[in-house]
This record gives C-alpha cells, sequence and structure tokens, in this order.
C-alpha cells in the first residue's frame, strides 16, 4: 500500500478557530473535508502539508437550510451523499441533484463533501501519478517539472477541472462564500476561476470555502447533468454538461445557460445558449433546430485536450451528442445524461 | 500408480453420489466474508522488518553505479542489497532464466527492480531508497514490437542460458500441419484479416506479498501469495545456494491470482535474502502500482488469419501468422508462442493447419500467462474470422461452427487426443437460451447477438522442468476423532481446490464435509503439486485424491468386513456412517470403523498420486498444448450499440461450458461467470497500456478500469457435463475455458446489431464510431478503417513481409 507522508491533525471546533490555524501555518497546512481528493494526491505525495486542518468537527459547516428569500445555502461540510439525497436541492436544483448523484460511488460519496468538490484539484494522467511514476516521467508543469506533457511547449498547465458541481452551480449562478484572515467574502462561483491548472481558483490557500448559496431560480426552472465516463461509477467526468433552461408559463424557454467541466483547466460556460433557446418551445420544431444549433456552437468551442486518460477526440465528439441529450432531459424534467 | 488407471467418471457404488455435485460452499467462504481468512499480509512476526524495492526510471539502461551507503547510514535501516547480492538468473521456465531478483547491470523496464531495503519499518525504508543513487547510462528503449523484430540493436538479452539471443527474439515457433497452400487453393471461399489483441493484466484485490523468516538452524521459511508453491520453493534454492530441504513456501489465504502469481517474483527472493542477512523475519507488501510493474499479463498479439472453407462451410484449412510483444522477459513466453498456435485445433476440425508465431522482448512491463493463457487471442481472431466465413458462405454462424465439430475421442490435426467433447451440446444450450432462432439477424438495428466456441486445457501432460514423478500427490491422515486430514500441495488461488479435495474425500470416506480438514500449499507438509496454472489442479489433484482415499478405504471396509463378517462388496460408507448394504441393521459410525481399521492395520494414512498419459505428437513441441482432457465452451452474447455514442452495452451473456462433471455447481458456476466477466472487461475496458515513454500510462484501479458491479452484465451459467473417461468423476477444468468466446461473441453481436466488424481490440466507443463512419462510406466493406491501434497491425504487416 502506498504510504502517506507523515503530518499533523487539528481538529478546529469552529470557523474562527480552522482560519486561525491556517494564517498561523501559511502554506505548510492544508484542510481535510472528506479526504477523497486530498489523502489520494498527499499518497502521491502531490501535497504534503505538515498540518493537516480537519473541519469535520465544525458543525456551522454542515447542512442545508433555505432562507426566507428562498436562497438555499449548503454547508461546505454536507456531505456529497446528502446533498444528491437532499430533498429540497432536488425540487430547487434538480441538476445538483444529478450531478452530486454521479460524483465518484456510494462509499466516496458518503466521505466527499461539496465544499471539496467545489475546490477538487485539476486533474491529469501526467500528473495524478505516483512520486515514482512522475519522477520516472521527469515530473510535469503541474508539479516539481517545467514541462506540459498534454501540449508541447505550453507556458499554463491545462490540467482539467474534474468537479461534477462546478458547472451546475455556475448555471445556477450560485455565489460561494468564504471566511479568511479578513473577514467574509461572498463571490458569484463564476469569478472563482481562472485558467491555470496548477491552481485554477482565484481563492487564497489561507481562505477556507464556508457555504455555497444558490439563488431563487425562476418558477419554470428545469436543470439536468450529463457526464460521459466509461463506468457507471467511480470514475471523474470525462466531460460533464449542466444545463438550465427557464420556461415560462406557456412552456417557452426565457432563458438558458449551459456549463462544461472536464474539457479545460476551468469550468467554462457555452456561448450563446440563451439567445438560441430563448423564445423556442420545447416539443416543437424551434426547440429542436435551437437544440441542433445548440450542439453546433458547443462543439465549436468545446477542445478537450489529451489531459485526462481516455480519446479526448471521440470526448470532443460527445459534447453535442451529450448537449442534445441534457438539454432535452431537462426540458423533460428529466436526467441525469449518463453512460448513453 | 496413476489414479487414471483405477476408477471412471461414475460413482463406484450404486447409491450415486452423496457430496460430488452438490452445491456446497467454499471451505474458507465464512472466513473470507468475516475478515478473519489469514492473508500474507496479515502475517506479524516478531521482530519483523520491512523491505521495499527501489525501481528503475528508465526503459533501457545500462547501470553504471549504485551507491547504497547513505541508505544504509539511515537508522532504522537494517540491510540494503542489490543485484550482485543475488547474481544467479532464474526464469519460471527453465529453459530461459532470464530474470535477476534486482537488476544486474541492465534494467530492461520502467519499474524493473534494482535495489532492497530492509528496515523497521515501511517509511524508513521508503526513505532509505530515496537515498540510494543509481547512475544509468540510458539505452534506446523498444516500446513497439514492430521494431523489436526488425532491429536487433541493443539487444535487450544477449544471452540466455549460454546461448546467443537473435536480435530481440524470444521465441519462434512454426508449424505445418498438411498442406495448407492446397487447402486454401481447393476452398470455395477464403478470408484473410488482421487483427489485434491488446495487453491486459490480471488485477487481483490482493497485491503480491510475501515474508521470509530465517531460523536459528538454517531453515527459511517464506509465506507468499503464489500460486505456485513448489516452483518458488526450486527457484529460491536455485537463486539463494540453498538445499530445497532447507526451504519452505507456504501459501497463505490468497486474494486472487488469475495467472499473475504463477512466476517467482523479485520480492520473494528479496525477503528471503534480507531475512537471511538481518536474522529477523521480513515482510514485502507490493504497491498496486508495483503489481502493474510486476505485470505477467496477457500478452499483445498481431494475429493475421487465413481462413478457407468449402462451399458448405466446412473448413479446409487455416493459416496464421502471429506477432507477440513479450515485454522485457521470457516469464512463460516459450510456452505462451507454442500456445498460441496449439490450442486453437479445436472444437472443430481443421484438415489443415499452419502457424508461425514469434515472441519479441520490448522495454515494458513483462508479459505471461493470464487465465486463458496464450490462447484467448488467437481465439478471438479465429473465432471472429470464422463468423466472416458464415457470412460470405450465407450460413448461420451456429450452424458452421455445428458443420465443423471435430467429435468425440479423437485427434486434432496438431496431434492431440480429445477425449470428451460436450461442444454441440453447449451451442445447443446457449442457442435456446438466448432465443437465437427467433433473434439472430433479426433484431432491431444496434441490437445483435453473437456466438463464439472454444476449448481449453485441463492441465499440460509435462511439468515446467522435465521428470517423470506425479504431478500431484496427497496425503491422508485418518484421526481417531474421526477427521480426516489431507494434505494437499495444490494452491487454493481463491477457485476453490481445498472446497473440491475437501469433498471428494468426503464422498470416497463417508464423510461429512466438515470431518475433513485440508492441509494446502505448504511444502514441509504436504506432498508436491506443481501449483494452479493451466487449470491442472481439480483433474490431477482431484484424480490423487481419489487415488489415496480408495486406498485407506479398502482397510477400513476390509476390518468392518471382517468384524461382521460379511461380504466386504456389502460395506457401505456414506454420511458418517458405515452400513451393511444388505442387513440395514448392522451399521456404525464411520469414527468407529476407523478404530476398528486402525487396529486391524495399525496407524492409518495413504498417498495417492497422478500423473498424466504420454500425450502429444512426435514433433518438436508437439507435447505443448497436450492436455489428458479439455474442456468446451460456448457464449452467445446480446450487445446493443449506440450508434451516437460508440458505446457497447453487453446485456446478456450466455455461456456453455462442458467441465466434465460439475464436483461442485455452485464452484463451477462461480468460474463460469468469473471467466465471462473478466472477457467482457478486457474486450469493452481494460488496457494494460504503455504511454509514449514507456510508463504504464495509469498503474491505478481508478485508471485501470475493470467493471463494478454496476457495469457487469447478467451472466447466465449453464453447465454441461460429458463425464470425461480420465477426469476425476469425469470433471474437466472450468475456470479458465469459459473466457475465451466472450471478446468474439462480443464482437460477433456487433457485427448482428450494426455491421460492423471489430477486429482490433478494446471496443472503445471511439473505435466504434470511427468503423461505423467506415461503413457508411460508399463501396466501404465492414471492416474499420486503420485506427490509432493500426500501429500494431502494421508491425503484423511488417512481420510477415519480413518472413
Amino acid at each position: 500500500m502506498l504510504r502517506l507522508p507523515s503530518f499533523q491533525v487539528a481538529n478546529p471546533r469552529s470557523v474562527s478557530e480552522a482560519v486561525a490555524l491556517l494564517a498561523e501555518h501559511g502554506d505548510k497546512a492544508m484542510l481535510l473535508a472528506g479526504g477523497t481528493d486530498l489523502v489520494p494526491n498527499m499518497k502521491h505525495e502531490l501535497f504534503t502539508p505538515d498540518i493537516v486542518v480537519s473541519l469535520g468537527q465544525i458543525e456551522e459547516l454542515r447542512g442545508v437550510r433555505t432562507e426566507d428569500d428562498g436562497t438555499l445555502v449548503i454547508g461546505a461540510t454536507t456531505t456529497i451523499d446528502a446533498v444528491a439525497h437532499d430533498a429540497t436541492v432536488r425540487a430547487h436544483a434538480p441538476a445538483l441533484s444529478q450531478a452530486t448523484s454521479l460524483i465518484a460511488g456510494p462509499q466516496l460519496r458518503r466521505m466527499g463533501t461539496l465544499g471539496g468538490n467545489v475546490m477538487l484539484d485539476t486533474r491529469c494522467q501526467w500528473y495524478n501519478q505516483t512520486h515514482f511514476w512522475r519522477s520516472a516521467l521527469g515530473y510535469c508543469l503541474k508539479k516539481d517539472g517545467t514541462v506540459c506533457h498534454v501540449i508541447a511547449g505550453a507556458q499554463k498547465c491545462v490540467a482539467a477541472a474534474s468537479n461534477d458541481s462546478a458547472p451546475v452551480l455556475m448555471t445556477l449562478g450560485a455565489s460561494i462564500v468564504f471566511q479568511g484572515p479578513a473577514g467574509r467574502r461572498e463571490i458569484p462561483i463564476d469569478d472563482l476561476w481562472h485558467s491555470d491548472g496548477i491552481w485554477n481558483k482565484k481563492a487564497a490557500k489561507d481562505e477556507l470555502l464556508t457555504e455555497v448559496r444558490i439563488p431563487p431560480q425562476a418558477p419554470g426552472h428545469r436543470g439536468a447533468y450529463g457526464k460521459l465516463r466509461d463506468r457507471n461509477s467511480i470514475d471523474f467526468p470525462l466531460l460533464g454538461l449542466a444545463v438550465r433552461l427557464d420556461l415560462g408559463a406557456d412552456g417557452t424557454v426565457e432563458d438558458a445557460d449551459v456549463c462544461a467541466v472536464a474539457l479545460a483547466a476551468r469550468p467554462t460556460r457555452i456561448k450563446r445558449m440563451a439567445e438560441l433557446l430563448s423564445g423556442t418551445k420545447p416539443g416543437q420544431v424551434s426547440f429542436d433546430d435551437a437544440v441542433e444549433r445548440c450542439a453546433a456552437q458547443a462543439y465549436r468551442q468545446c477542445r478537450p485536450l489529451p489531459n485526462v486518460p481516455g480519446d479526448h477526440e471521440y470526448r470532443r465528439e460527445m459534447v453535442p451528442v451529450y448537449l442534445r441529450r441534457t438539454l432535452r432531459a431537462a426540458a423533460d424534467g428529466t436526467g441525469p445524461v449518463h453512460c448513453i | 500408480m496413476a489414479a487414471r488407471d483405477v476408477h471412471g467418471p461414475g460413482p463406484p457404488w450404486k447409491q450415486g453420489f452423496r457430496v460430488i455435485g452438490k452445491a456446497l460452499r467454499k471451505e474458507d467462504g465464512i472466513a473470507k466474508a468475516t475478515g478473519r481468512a489469514i492473508y500474507a499480509d496479515d502475517i506479524l512476526l516478531p521482530g519483523m522488518l520491512h523491505a521495499k524495492i527501489l525501481r528503475s526510471p528508465h526503459a533501457h539502461a545500462r547501470i553504471v553505479s549504485i551507491d547504497t551507503q547513505r541508505a544504509e547510514a539511515l537508522e532504522g535501516v537494517h540491510a540494503v542489497i542489490t543485484g550482485v547480492d543475488m547474481p544467479i538468473k532464474y526464469g519460471v521456465i527453465p529453459w530461459t532464466p532470464d530474470e535477476n531478483a534486482l537488476a544486474v547491470d541492465k534494467v530492461r523496464f520502467i519499474g524493473d527492480e534494482v535495489a532492497a531495503v530492509a528496515a523497521l519499518d515501511e517509511d524508513t525504508a521508503n526513505e532509505a531508497l530515496k537515498r540510494i543513487a543509481v547512475e544509468y547510462e540510458p539505452l534506446y528503449a523498444f516500446l513497439d514490437p514492430r521494431e523489436a523484430l526488425e532491429r536487433p540493436e541493443p539487444q535487450i538479452h544477449a544471452e540466455i542460458r549460454a546461448k546467443k539471443v537473435e536480435g530481440n527474439i524470444s521465441k519462434h515457433v512454426q508449424l505445418d500441419f498438411g498442406d495448407v497452400d492446397a487447402a486454401m487453393a481447393e476452398a470455395d471461399v477464403v478470408v484473410e484479416g488482421d487483427y489485434f489483441f491488446h495487453g491486459t493484466t490480471h488485477t487481483p484485490i490482493e497485491p503480491h506479498c510475501a515474508v521470509a523468516q530465517h531460523s536459528a538452524d538454517g531453515v527459511l521459511t517464506l509465506w507468499s501469495s503464489t500460486q505456485i508453491t513448489h516452483y518458488v520453493q526450486r527457484a529460491l534454492a536455485q537463486v539463494l545456494e540453498l538445499p530445497e530441504s532447507r526451504i519452505r513456501v507456504i501459501q497463505p489465504c490468497l486474494g486472487g491470482a488469475f495467472g499473475g502469481k504463477s512466476d517467482p517474483f523479485a520480492l520473494e527472493f528479496v525477503v528471503a535474502k534480507l531475512a537471511m542477512i538481518t536474522g529477523r523475519p521480513v515482510k514485502c507488501l507490493w504497491t498496486r502500482e508495483e503489481v502493474f510493474y510486476a505485470h505477467r499479463g496477457r500478452h499483445p498479439m498481431n494475429m493475421r488469419y487465413k481462413t478457407g472453407a468449402k462451399k458448405n462451410g466446412r473448413l479446409t484449412g487455416v493459416d496464421a501468422k502471429i506477432l507477440i510483444d513479450g515485454g522485457a522477459y521470457s516469464s512463460f513466453g516459450l510456452v505462451t508462442t507454442y500456445y498460441a498456435g496449439q490450442l486453437l485445433t479445436g472444437p472443430y476440425d481443421f484438415p489443415s493447419y499452419r502457424f508461425d508465431s514469434t515472441r519479441v522482448f520490448t522495454n515494458k512491463p513483462p508479459c505471461g500467462p493470464k487465465r486463458g493463457h496464450g490462447s484467448v487471442q488467437p481465439r478471438f481472431a479465429f473465432e471472429v474470422q470464422l463468423d466472416q466465413v458464415a457470412e460470405r458462405l450465407g450460413l448461420d454462424p451456429i450452424e458452421i461452427r455445428r458443420i465443423n465439430f471435430q467429435g468425440e475421442e479423437t485427434k486434432t490435426v496438431n496431434d492431440l487426443r480429445i477425449t470428451s467433447n460436450g461442444f454441440l451440446e453447449c451451442l445447443d444450450l446457449v442457442e435456446e437460451a438466448s432465443g437465437w432462432r427467433e433473434r439472430h439477424g433479426k433484431l432491431p438495428r444496434g441490437r445483435g447477438l453473437g456466438v463464439a466456441g472454444s476449448m481449453y486445457i485441463s492441465g499440460t501432460n509435462y511439468p515446467v522442468y522435465p521428470n517423470d514423478m506425479p504431478q500431484a500427490g496427497i496425503q491422508l491422515k485418518l484421526d481417531r476423532s474421526g477427521l480426516v486430514t489431507v494434505f494437499t500441495g495444490g494452491n487454493d488461488i481463491g477457485q476453490g481446490s481445498n472446497s473440491v479435495v475437501r469433498s471428494i474425500v468426503a464422498e470416497e470416506l463417508g464423510l461429512d464435509p466438515h470431518d475433513v480438514r485440508v492441509v494446502a500449499a505448504d511444502t514441509d507438509l504436504c506432498p508436491v503439486d506443481l501449483g494452479a496454472y493451466s487449470s491442472r489442479v481439480t483433474f490431477m489433484v482431484g484424480n490423487a485424491t481419489i487415488d489415496a482415499c480408495r486406498k485407506v478405504r479398502a482397510l477400513i471396509v476390509d476390518a468392518v468386513a471382517e468384524e461382521w463378517q460379511v461380504d466386504p462388496q456389502r460395506v457401505y460408507m456414506g454420511l458418517g456412517e458405515v452400513s451393511d448394504l444388505e442387513d440395514l441393521g448392522k451399521r456404525m459410525t464411520t469414527r468407529e470403523a476407523f478404530h476398528l481399521a486402525e487396529t486391524k492395520h495399525d496407524t492409518l494414512g495413504a498417498t495417492g498420486s497422478y500423473n498424466t498419459p504420454k500425450l502429444g505428437g512426435g514433433y518438436r513441441g508437439g507435447t505443448i498444448g497436450a492436455s489428458p482432457a479439455y474442456s468446451f465452451t460456448a457464449h452467445v452474447v446480446e450487445a446493443s450499440v449506440s450508434e451516437e455514442t460508440g458505446r457497447i452495452t453487453v446485456e446478456n451473456c450466455w455461456i456453455a461450458h462442458d467441465c466434465g462433471r460439475a464436483l461442485n455447481p455452485m464452484l463451477v458456476a462461480g468460474q463460469i461467470e468469473g471467466s465471462a466477466y473478466m472477457g467482457i472487461a478486457e474486450a469493452l475496458l481494460e488496457h494494460h497500456e504503455l504511454n509514449r515513454f514507456g510508463l504504464h500510462a495509469g498503474p491505478s484501479l481508478l485508471d485501470y478500469r475493470i467493471p463494478t458491479a454496476t457495469d457487469t452484465p447478467e451472466l447466465h451459467a449453464l453447465i454441461v457435463e460429458s463425464l470425461d473417461p480420465e477426469g476425476p468423476y469425469g470433471a474437466k477444468e472450468a475456470g479458465e475455458g469459459p473466457l475465451h468466446p466472450s471478446v468474439p461473441a462480443i464482437s460477433n453481436a456487433v457485427h448482428d446489431a450494426v455491421g460492423i466488424r471489430l477486429t482490433h481490440l478494446p471496443f472503445t466507443p471511439g473505435s466504434v464510431l470511427s468503423a461505423l463512419r467506415a461503413a457508411r462510406k460508399p463501396g466501404a466493406r465492414s471492416t474499420p478503417s486503420p485506427t490509432s491501434t493500426d500501429m500494431a497491425a502494421a508491425a503484423a504487416r511488417v512481420a510477415s513481409e519480413k518472413a
């Protein structure tokens, strides 16, 4: 079995205590929620923190609640399984329910947390390997090396954002709340990302993600998630597509949004979806035509790289297929679209 | 001597079987399910040290120097060893000893073992590895078998056993049976094509682990997760220069092997040597990544096949040319090269046959025997080609297989002796169960049925080192308590061989199976058995067990008959009792009978053994592939294919397998299902892939994808019993044969579903889509256009042009 490097564990009881620990230990500290990403990465010596700040004892970080204005607030350490099974989430954000139900496998969903998934490290076939393997390779741009093996001569790491929750939260217009040395900071999740696979988040390492806030959705809200992977369980996405459709009282699309993950370093919005779909009506030719145009747009825009394992050309071929299916699933109130 | 001479397939007593044929739990099932079974890594000994192995980061390099001083200086490190400490080469096949426990002079793949450390704990050992400085001079690395065939320099192995290696050729076999060229000329249809089987590995859940202890009086004990205790004992003796009598090898409970634990491995020598140096017990547990480097998995093969047939479907001849990517060492490769040709000659009659197979060395983890050793790849190519022949002739795919059935009690074109053969019944069962007649060719587009057949050996007729001693031995000890202890060298690797032995003893001596204890795979305690490979254990150990039981049974019956003053023919032993068949008032417990027998005959025990009859063709290599009995299998796979995503879903797999007799139908069904699962996994998901640097593309269970429970199709195991004249109660193998047809049956089902021929593995969704695109092109044939895997096919073409 691979050994974990040695480290200390701190068990703060409150958010402020946790933030103080991060401030005290700086780069030497890392946060641990469910550990399903951090622990294997530590075994691979991708991270070697001296101190691991465990969030397991902090009650205030856990749970789902609805505020008076209808905002859905999910504590960062709420398990993925709890989110997937939460009736309020299912009713108000069906795509999130679907996406979380497809993360990893049952055991990992019971350990992993929503905050952990939002903050998931990017993934790459040249990076998520043991230290021996990476040393035989001569390392890579993301960790311990200078060369990118995905794109020759690349200056920027292109490891893939692989978090199924991220594109869904983007389509839902969610915001996320950090607690740091300077206090509370709430930002739209859209603003969290940037295109550097080494660290694809605009968040400082001394900040703690405390909650995810999903604003009330339109009365005719529809959502669905599509996930491409080889197996029915366990695997990270080879492509993830989140869809939001807002239907008016007569069933006409009033707004739409589609975001994708597992293509590049950051989750990305597919452009022109609202423009193409608005005014069309599911069940009518106009919608079907718009779906085709959306699929073509997504195919043009999405160019998966050979970052995660598997055939990247096939992943690209699946972009329009999964987009069509997921749009229709959202319109029909079905989904997820998975292993088709 | 041999048990085969003294019993037939039926029960020797007219009351029928009491234990055999019943679905009984494995004797260790509860212990495994409740976590109480002791695996190698569960062994903790006082003062035990932990070993770790330093591996090569280069695919091919000369070792210039190794400096271990800084590692030795680390506190907690007890010993550091390198190749020079064990310079004697070994290999599971005595003709090709090309491995060192730790590299001497050269490393030949990324992950090759270079040095080892014993320390107080694993972390210290790992830290010590980082302090070992190795200077390498990198050499050109061969990653493509075609290149290894074409280019003789640099040689990966210059000589093996004082014999010069020709370029990078590990083994070349060419055998001709009949006039193939004439057969092709007289055929009404000839189909020729290229097929490619990718590499796959075993993925047992338990990683390899070994623990060694060297006692004060000089006895070396090794507990190891091996499927070949006897060969490991011999290899340790050879490399460590110890008498075999000073070495004891024990196989604890084993968490799967599938052929991946049937070589001697570096960790076994390393812990033994370190235990001898330090005087303390030493354990080494491999990581999952290390298991991928140890490999010995299925060889990638580039195969060109040509099959001729008459209009009536009768085959006239088969011509095969195969390039085998062996990886860095020989392992069982000599046998693989033969098996790739020799094991194709059933269940169909080949009037003529030729094969030319070449195994080359490359700088990759060494390939070896995986479930269905050497014959799964050619079987895939041929069974797909046979469907192509049927298509050209307008014949039903099941019908063409019936037409060419070779029959029972016959000889193959390459002189393999076929005894029992239930293949026709296998075909009948899968045809019926799958609704073939109503559904094949008639399902809506996107869904299809495919058939394939196969045969496999029940052990081979010679041991890997030549000798005329029994291949399997058994020892029985009968206790006054009524308990019978059986000592068998057989390796239970999860297939349930200990349970089979227990059932046979219970049957023969009329006992409740719980009154039989099996002591297995301990070289000090058990008579030699050659190990769990080639599907030999049930057949050979089973026969040896019957042999021993009959001897001791005669003593008991004799004593009881004397006590009752009746003819011994009247004495019946069954389910814990001994009774007089003609006077039901006369009965006693088996325990009482044991007492009578011990009183009359002294301490009770017996040995039994099995050896094969002389088998095989008189030509060079003619004994390789010769088995005392062959199993036969037919599959029908029902697959659906999405033309939008290219995804193949196996909806159903019906597997009819002729195992001779199902000694325990629950175990047989388990083997059938497990085999089909593995075959389907290899076809659709698994890929032991090396990247452009020669690094394993994903040596983990996350990236090397085997199906989860939710990915596993409905598997329907159908048991056929042909009652082999020489098997124990007529039994043959069940653990490997049922894998073979899975892969071609999927390809054939995909053809039925969407009209494309998948000839290159693995059948990824991307390759399905490109085959569909190629088929849509005007004037396209149904064979897919070259894809990324075709580099290997090109290799095969170059190979055939060169020859």
